[in-house]
């Protein structure tokens, strides 16, 4: 094999990785989008206070700490106990299903029938308020995001190693993979299984299908709309954490992190905005797409020999050139539901 | 208290039991219209009760207040001698209430099967683990409601679609896929919101005898809503006839074909 498509295929496989993490956040999007008719611009941020809460928990801080001193005049920040990762996960997602709760019992509930583009604008307040929560009850500062399993096994040590050496042996040349991503991709190929197996073979994944699909059909079988959707809203917080963490174990935990929210736009325009097949193929096309791309384009050898130039950082806006390019030719994205207004 | 007398025995010699469901001066207003003006009449076990009138007479209003669309400003409803406090639709639904809609509320993405099985929610009571895992009580559970949904898709004869979204299927059968996924409930009530409208001949033929026919083999109490007076006199046992939101008649068909205000609002006056 030639030495350009060794390097191209380890691109490729990074590429699959990253995508799987736009695909996650792109997750969220969906199931919110399906059930409601939502368009959650607070998904991102949703993703940074998951991500947020777990830190606070694992490492024992005091929420709301800067308000309580500043009020009180007390010095407090830290319980001074650590928290074992599992039962940080679990307490993180508890603060989950509350918020989801307070979303659709403050917000929501009261925006029943509403134009969508209302929805929409109460999603970006909500996205400012929780970013603006986020900060008093957590602090501002960058955080290191750790999950341990068990003493000294963080994340999965080594796969990388096999990996290096498999392809050092095959091609003579080590892929490079990043541990990170291999758990990344483990956890959301779980994580889809169980959201499949939970909308296809539970009542209440039964449920939440036919509210998406029809609302005054769903009420008549007796689902009750207002369960579902804090049901929605919990799983797309739970989604949140899970992208949170991949995202703050990456990159620590910090307030750009809410920005992932907009790599996921074009993920979704791929896709299609109410298919999860879709977000999930949508999110490794983008992810291949755009370091590959990279790839070509910044090698002279490849690029340089055929255009006669090289272009470089073309991820930061090939995943929006070809989210335009799908507006214009698929509206409804690879695997969207057809909009047919039947005359 | 409410008249729970024994009922009657229907010209073909059917026995109507004691009353289900019971309006009582039920006034129902939106802004400063009144859809309904204080309404009363009941519907007993076993029958098949129509709800007739002309356009905008207020019969639509009267079936979403039964399955708690709309809640009535004014009169009580009482559902097996109880009176029902003011409930949301999905409430209504899981006390035993099945309807379907004039302009048929289907889940669309899914196949007729998952449509049908939809309609049994209300009978899927194990837990979300045991559903998840498929373990134990939840593999006999959906079993069983599996067994029933397939009578009922057999019953009205749409097996050969039973794996067809619901998306692609014509108007006719949308509407007997509707009713099956009413009937998968078990109801005690049946609400029929025009069953039959937009349909052909051959189709109103096919669906009165379906309705007939879920009457007689699981003895459905059923309420319905129609236009077509042709077909609400064969099928109804007892019909209530409503006129701008009031009620200008009850009784049999035959009364009701020979009750003078109904043939003035309703039929016309005749003009010779």
């Amino acid at each position: 094999m030639s030495d350009q498509l060794i390097y191209a295929s380890e691109v490729f496989l990074n590429g699959l990785m990253a995508g799987v993490l736009y695909a996650l956040v792109a997750l969220g999007f969906v199931l919110i989008f399906k059930a409601s008719g939502i368009f959650n611009f607070a998904q991102g941020v949703m993703a940074l206070f998951a991500a947020m809460t777990l830190v606070g928990i694992q490492s024992g801080q005091v929420p709301f700490a800067h308000l309580i001193n500043a009020i009180f005049g007390t010095k407090i920040h830290h319980f001074g106990w650590e928290v074992h990762s599992i039962i940080a996960i679990i307490l993180t997602v508890l603060v989950m299903i509350l918020l989801a709760w307070m979303v659709q019992r403050f917000i929501f509930k009261h925006l029943v029938g509403q134009e969508p583009i209302i929805l929409f604008m109460a999603t970006i307040g909500l996205a400012y308020l929780l970013e603006g929560v986020a900060d008093l009850m957590w602090g501002s500062e960058i955080k290191k995001l750790d999950v341990c399993l068990a003493e000294g096994a963080c994340l999965p040590q080594g796969i990388n190693v096999a990996i290096d050496e498999a392809t050092y042996n095959l091609f003579g040349y080590g892929f490079f993979i990043d541990n990170l991503d291999i758990t990344a991709t483990i956890i959301a190929i779980l994580l889809v299984t169980a959201l499949v197996i939970f909308s296809q073979y539970t009542k209440q994944g039964r449920a939440m299908r036919a509210v998406a699909d029809d609302h005054q059909a769903a009420l008549s079988v007796g689902v009750s709309l207002n369960y579902i959707w804090i049901l929605v809203w919990s799983v797309a917080g739970f989604v949140a954490l899970v992208a949170g963490i991949m995202w703050g174990a990456k990159s620590g935990v910090q307030f750009s992190l809410s920005l992932i929210a907009l790599k996921a736009l074009p993920v979704l325009m791929l896709g299609g905005f109410t298919s999860i097949p879709g977000a999930i193929v949508g999110g490794l096309i983008i992810g291949v797409g755009e370091k590959l791309f990279e790839f070509f384009m910044s090698s002279g050898d490849l690029a340089g020999a055929l255009f006669g130039f090289t272009m470089n950082a073309t991820e930061n806006w090939f995943a929006y050139v070809l989210a335009l390019i799908f507006l214009v030719f698929r509206p409804q994205g690879l695997f969207g539901e057809k909009i047919i207004e039947r005359v | 208290m409410l008249d729970q007398a024994e009922g009657y025995v229907t010209a073909d010699g059917r026995k109507i039991g004691g009353v289900v469901m019971e309006m009582k001066n039920i006034t129902l207003r939106f802004g400063g219209v009144e859809a309904i003006k204080d309404i009363s009449f009941d519907i007993r076990e076993g029958e098949i009760r129509a709800i007739i009138g002309p356009n905008g007479a207020g019969k639509s209003s009267m079936l979403n207040v039964i399955s708690g669309f709309y809640i009535p400003q004014e009169g009580q409803v009482y559902y097996k001698g109880a009176p029902r406090p003011p409930m949301k639709p999905f409430e209504v639904a899981r006390q035993g209430i099945a309807r379907t809609f004039q302009n048929i509320a289907l889940f669309e993405g899914m196949t007729v099967l998952d449509n049908v099985m939809t309609g049994r929610l209300t009978h899927m009571k194990t837990g979300l683990w045991a559903q998840s895992i498929w373990r134990g009580k939840a593999e006999a559970e959906e079993t069983a409601n599996r067994e029933v949904a397939e009578k009922i898709i057999d019953f009205l004869e749409i097996q050969a679609i039973r794996k067809t979204p619901v998306a692609r299927l014509p108007y006719g059968l949308k509407k007997r896929v509707e009713l099956a996924r009413a009937l998968a409930a078990e109801p005690s009530l049946l609400l029929l919101d025009e069953p039959m409208a937009g349909m052909n001949v051959e189709e109103k033929e096919d669906m009165s005898r379906f309705i007939l026919d879920v009457n007689d083999e699981f003895g459905t109490t059923i309420a319905l809503i129609e236009h077509d007076m042709g077909v609400v006199m064969d099928l109804s046992d007892r019909v209530v006839v409503m006129d701008y939101g009031k009620k200008i008649g009850d009784g049999s068909p035959d009364e009701v074909r020979n009750n003078q205000d109904v043939i003035d609002a309703y039929l016309g006056v005749s003009h010779d």
